[in-house]
């Protein structure tokens, strides 16, 4: 992507005309608003803009924005979006998906535009469950999740967005959660890294999965159930309101995480050094897989950019590729046709006519 | 095919074609003294037609039935339009390779083998009790037996070659005497060896004595008395062919250089997105070499995703295209439909092969027309453009090219798997010649409203809506799978509309302008019209010259545009007494054109993966002219005076 030109916009500038049908109470309204209102604030162009999504209640997203948009196909977002990209890679790209579309239906494009690391932001709304379908279990709902399709409880393991995401090979992995005041920032995070990047944000469905992420999306009692990452600084959680302040250390003998307390030093400052709390660097992908490991009610939930390490990019591969290939060949046509061995047939008694 | 010449009246025994099969394991290089024999034939001049014939496994086990590969040439000083029916010549390379193709052989036919090859342990892999070499069953053949593999040997030996490697070079060796039999030059091999062992002369060196050898045995064994060995030196003449400069060429290639060459007139950048499969990947190795022509492809993980990413480039603004065959087109179905839907350019090869499910993936087969006119869900119109040669494909690419950009719609073009592999003389076109179609991008608001609008599902006086590129100031819209509002493109579920864009899908593609029907042999009407699509235009083509030399009324039709059919091909049809549609399938063309027409068409199927023999043709041609003396076919009277009398026997 060249270098973009920032342009002055406001919210109301993003949002189109059309009549928003998603659930009342949806958290999808409040991730709509945060694109909306991030956007602005990257200065860029809705001309230049698209967003890409596939099938689902997520996928309606591009209809919303005042930007060019494109509804495909269950699970194919991922494919279509890195032929849009390839074609002109001066375009801005927002791909949207969810935990059905994207890890289903969709999982081998997802894994496929993640390990070719093609420039885009991909957003994948992760509610548990196929709203639109009318509540069947998905891929990444909780074993023993009842639903028209698992009347008992669902009986598979789930999938895990940021471990996959990490395993297929992206370079930026963030979370953030639809009401989050801080989820405009992550956006920003993923929209600053120049390849794919992956946001999983977890989705309230109003009405087939209520409050399944209650336990550590409700504002109160945050300080303990969330752990928001920050390049450079320690990993620390709780307040001392709320029992203390906490932190993770890295077991090097388990080589996995512990929480442990972090009592205040002399100036009342959360001394972690002295803990042995982890300094999170984005760049550590080992770490980055323990974090998204890591489960929750034993530890907070990790929230915010667990791995930002840049490489190449697709787009920038196949290009240069294109340009070592053609270096010094004429594109003429004719001469291409008259390729290979030939021979003319000219009239003469030899070559009868 | 070279350029039709007129019928011939009479035939006579004088060898003015010749079949000749090289058949061997699938490591000894078949296909490419094939290839290389094409060539070499190509540039003495004659007319040509090729059959590659090869197993689906990389490397069968050495000396087994499954194992044989086979490459048929025919060529000629006349037309030529098949790859032959039975072979004249049949080298043999082992025991298997004779056992497999045998049958075909024209009786009095000359077998070529290497007796060397003809070991126990061959014979029993190719399940031979006795050697067919010695125990007489080959008797009503002329039979050539001896020792290449040694003769090979001793041809390389001053290369310092391992036995294994020097009998690499086996093939070459053959290649020679084949060169001498029909006295084509080695020159192109001489040169075309150097080439492709450049960095290994020793190779090529070893390579060039073997074809050399193998050459000059024919010239000794000739010497050594015509009664001592079956065989002979013919002399093939050059074919009749219009001035030009000429090359051979494979279905393969062709689609490739129509494709660039469609792009080109368009004024498009192409993307090309392909996952491999056989027949069609040689399309996408062509195309990855083409990046200075403004080519992108892009191997994709799957059928779907490279469909999907060709759309969404198509969307971006180049010209996308994908392809594949039976398996693949059908995972791509979805996505052809979204393509339907958004009203997007592309276009889509479909090299045919031989169904359902994996099938049978290196050999022919016509039976995905249902497929490309109707295989998908809801109302999905879409033009189909199917070619009949290696060398009409590159013309049909280019028109597959044209309506894709002019109707803003995918566009299938069908080949098959004998024509993807197969190599005829193709007469280099001038680009020049070509009629341009440049696309064009919508670049302002197009309501009707003061320009205040943007309306993406206007239409065009063709039924067309407008390209918008994303990146276009100003122009952001919204498009996807979902019904569109007529104009606005909103998402819109009301009844009218959706009979009001079902309407108009259907009638786009339906309106699409495409040429009359031509009558490619024969009047424009008559007792029987064969009519044919694809690859059966070879020998039909020859079947039907055959039929009107004894004086039959039989034409050839030979349709291109699948869907929507030329206008007049109704009237054309109703215009003979019969309708013959012969296909490599169960009757799919057939059914449909008894569907558009109320035509009483009668399908003529042939389904065992191999292309229809002309002899073939020629038989069920027969059975509508029984009055025709010499030709007849079918029931024949019962003649009372022949009858056995039981009272004399008795």
């Amino acid at each position: 992507m060249n270098a973009p030109v920032k342009i002055e916009t406001t919210l109301k500038d993003w949002e189109t005309d059309q009549e928003v049908r998603w659930c009342p109470g949806c958290g999808d309204y409040a991730i709509l608003k945060a694109v909306q209102r991030t956007l602005p604030q990257l200065g860029a162009d809705p001309s230049n803009t698209v967003f890409i999504s596939g099938i689902g209640c997520s996928s309606r997203f591009p209809y919303y924005m005042e930007t060019y948009g494109f509804h495909t196909i269950h699970g194919r977002a991922p494919a279509l979006a890195t032929g849009v990209k390839l074609a002109n890679p001066d375009l801005d790209i927002w791909l949207v998906t969810g935990d059905g579309d994207g890890l289903s239906i969709g999982g081998n494009h997802m894994l496929h535009v993640l390990r070719r690391n093609v420039d885009m932001q991909i957003m994948l709304f992760n509610n548990e469950i196929y709203g639109l379908t009318k509540g069947q279990s998905s891929p990444t709902s909780r074993v023993g999740t009842k639903s028209p399709s698992s009347p008992i409880g669902s009986v598979d393991y789930p999938a895990n967005p940021c471990a996959f995401a990490l395993g297929a090979g992206a370079r930026f992995v963030a979370r953030g959660f639809d009401v989050s005041k801080k989820l405009p920032e992550v956006l920003k995070a993923a929209h600053g890294h120049r390849g794919a990047a992956f946001i999983e944000i977890f989705q309230n469905c109003i009405v087939y999965n209520k409050d399944v992420f209650h336990d550590f999306a409700a504002p109160k009692g945050v300080e303990d159930s969330q752990l928001w990452l920050e390049d450079g600084q320690p990993m620390l959680f709780g307040s001392e309101k709320t029992g203390g302040m906490k932190g993770l250390k890295l077991n090097t003998n388990t080589l996995g995480f512990e929480v442990v307390d972090v009592a205040a030093n002399a100036v009342g400052e959360p001394d972690w050094q002295a803990a042995g709390v982890r300094v999170h660097n984005v760049k550590d992908k080992m770490v980055a897989h323990l974090l998204s490991e890591l489960v929750f009610g034993e530890f907070p939930m990790p929230m915010g950019v667990l791995y930002d390490d840049p490489a190449p990019t697709f787009g920038e591969a196949v290009s240069a590729e294109r340009e070592q290939a053609s270096a010094g060949k004429e594109a003429n046509l004719a001469k291409l046709l008259a390729t290979g061995q030939t021979w003319t047939v000219d009239g003469t008694a030899q070559d009868p006519v | 095919m070279a350029t039709l010449a007129a019928p011939r009246e009479e035939y006579t025994d004088a060898p003015e074609a010749v079949v000749v099969r090289f058949a061997g394991d699938s490591g000894d290089g078949m296909q490419l003294t094939g290839g290389q024999f094409t060539l070499s034939t190509a540039l003495a001049g004659n007319d040509l037609a090729t059959f590659p014939d090869f197993p689906a496994e990389i490397r069968a086990p050495q000396g087994t039935l499954f194992g044989v590969s086979a490459f048929q040439i025919n060529f000629g000083s006349r037309e030529i339009n098949t790859a032959g029916d039975a072979p004249d010549v049949l080298v043999a390379m082992n025991p298997a390779a004779l056992k497999v193709n045998i049958a075909a052989l024209k009786p009095g036919g000359l077998i070529i083998a290497d007796t060397g090859a003809f070991t126990k342990r061959n014979l029993d892999k190719a399940k031979y009790d006795t050697n067919p070499l010695e125990d007489g069953s080959l008797a009503k053949f002329d039979v050539l037996a001896f020792d290449i593999s040694e003769r090979t040997i001793e041809a390389v030996k001053p290369f310092g070659l391992g036995n294994k490697d020097a009998l690499r070079s086996k093939n070459m060796w053959t290649l020679g005497l084949a060169l001498w039999m029909f006295e084509r030059s080695r020159d192109p091999i001489h040169a075309w060896l150097k080439d492709k062992f450049k960095r290994k002369p020793d190779i090529a060196d070893a390579n060039i004595a073997a074809l050399d050898a193998g050459h000059a045995y024919g010239e000794t064994a000739e010497l050594s008395g015509p009664r001592a060995t079956p065989l002979r030196q013919q002399a093939m003449l050059p074919v009749e062919s219009s001035p030009g400069l000429y090359r051979t060429i494979t279905g393969a290639e062709a689609v490739s250089l129509g494709l660039v060459a469609g792009a080109q007139l368009a004024e498009l950048p192409m993307f090309f997105g392909g996952y491999p499969i056989t027949p069609a990947s040689a399309i996408l190795h062509h195309l990855a070499r083409l990046k200075e022509f403004g080519v992108t492809t892009f191997q994709a993980e799957d059928e779907i995703a490279a469909i999907c990413a060709s759309i969404g480039a198509s969307y971006a603004g180049s010209l996308g295209v994908t392809s594949s065959s039976g398996p693949g087109i059908a995972l791509k179905t979805e996505a052809m439909g979204l393509a339907i839907m958004t009203e997007l350019p592309l276009v889509i090869v479909n090299s045919q092969r031989g169904g359902p499910s994996t099938g049978l993936p290196t050999k022919t087969e016509q039976s995905d027309l249902y497929q490309a006119v109707y295989g998908r869900n809801g109302d999905a119109p879409m033009p189909v453009v199917s070619a009949s040669t290696p060398g009409d494909a590159f013309e049909c690419a280019i028109e597959a090219c044209r309506i894709a950009t002019e109707y803003m719609t995918p566009v299938m073009l069908l080949t098959d798997g004998y024509i993807a592999n197969a190599a005829e003389p193709w007469k280099v076109p001038d680009p020049a010649t070509f009629t341009p179609f440049p696309a064009k991008f919508l670049t302002e608001k197009n309501g009707v409203e003061g320009g205040e609008e943007l309306l993406p599902y206007a239409r065009d006086e063709k039924g067309a809506r407008p390209w918008i590129k994303p990146g276009t100031p100003d122009l952001m819209h919204r498009i996807g799978g979902i019904e569109k509002a007529e104009g606005t493109g909103h998402i819109d579920y009301a009844p009218d509309n959706h009979q009001t864009m079902t309407d108009s899908r259907r009638n786009k593609v339906l309106n699409i302008s495409v040429p009359d029907q031509e009558v490619c042999l024969g009047e424009t009407s008559g007792t029987l019209a064969v009519v044919g699509w694809g690859s059966t235009y070879g020998p039909i083509h020859q079947a039907v010259r055959r039929a009107i030399a004894k004086g039959c009324k039989v034409s050839h039709i030979h349709v291109r545009h699948i869907w929507p059919m030329p206008a007049n091909l109704g009237d054309l049809l109703r215009g003979f007494d019969n309708v013959l549609v012969p296909e490599m399938n169960t009757g799919q063309f057939k059914t449909v054109l008894r569907d558009q027409f109320l035509v009483d068409a009668k399908p003529l199927s042939k389904t065992s993966g191999q292309p229809f023999a002309i002899a073939e043709l020629e038989a069920a041609i027969a059975k509508f002219f029984d009055d025709i003396p010499g030709n007849e076919g079918g029931q024949v009277a019962v003649n009372d005076d022949q009858l056995p009398s039981p009272m004399l026997d008795g």
